[in-house]
């Protein structure tokens, strides 16, 4: 069974973006070498870092999820430390933690649904049923409104 | 020793005055707390994720240190999965470490 891995690395703002594009490359080849895939690729842009990492204050963030194994990490692991490139990079593994995730959702729909049927509800919540309404939930971050 | 007795009495006129009206209000009505409640049990966030900094943005006010469980009221559960997340969106500098 292979893992699950989530790759994310900051490259240099002065790189170009045929240079953002190689890094890509590299990786996949490596990926491709020792037997994984690369899943999805994100590249999330140019962002201004939260602190100033030698030189830079900003930077090009590109996430990758990749499937394949510990080994093959490593490697990539070596090559992105080895990079002049990247200023920074992290790797996670994500399938265990996903799987927790998925398994406490279903326990609670199915909790939710069960006390519905208790009281002699249809399981799923109708539209426009319940006080928690669409504007509440844009709501969902005001606390940092507030402390900001 | 020294040191603790300085600030005492540093801090005692202005803090004495203080303190004995706090005691009154104290006596008049006890101090109103509102309950605390775990921000991710309550609205239900199972992927508490490094990269969400929109999420984890409240939880590291001004000196970027991690808000306590005492005061943000997170579940144990919860305040340790928000740890991990901070601790690795700080270095990718999605967060500081520090503030000035």
């Amino acid at each position: 069974m292979t893992r699950k891995y989530e790759l994310v690395y900051v490259v240099s703002p002065d790189a170009t973006d045929a240079q953002v594009a190689d890094l890509h490359s590299q990786v996949e080849q490596i990926a491709q070498r020792l037997g994984g895939k690369i899943d999805k690729t994100d590249n999330w842009g140019r962002r201004k870092l939260a602190y100033e990492i030698g030189p830079h204050k900003e930077g090009t963030y590109v996430l990758e999820t990749i499937d394949g194994g510990g080994e093959l990490m490593k490697e990539i692991d070596r090559r992105l430390k080895v990079s002049d490139l990247i200023i920074r990079h992290l790797i996670v593994r994500v399938d265990e933690d996903q799987v927790k995730i998925e398994r406490t959702r279903t326990k609670r729909t199915e909790a939710s649904r069960r006390r519905r049927v208790a009281r002699g509800l249809p399981p799923d919540r109708q539209p426009g049923e319940g006080q928690r309404s669409d504007v509440e939930d844009e709501d969902r971050f005001d606390m940092s409104e507030v402390e900001r | 020793m020294n040191g603790k007795r300085g600030f005492g009495g540093g801090g005692g006129r202005g803090k004495a005055g203080g303190q004995g009206q706090q005691g009154k209000d104290g006596q008049r009505r006890p101090m109103f707390r509102r309950r605390k409640v775990c921000k991710f049990c309550s609205d239900k966030i199972d992927d508490i994720n490094y990269k969400d900094t929109k999420l984890l943005m409240p939880f590291v006010p001004e000196r970027a240190k991690i808000l306590p469980r005492r005061i943000s009221g997170t579940c144990a559960m919860h305040q340790r999965k928000l740890r991990t997340a901070i601790m690795r969106a700080r270095q990718l500098a999605l967060i500081p470490y520090t503030a000035e």
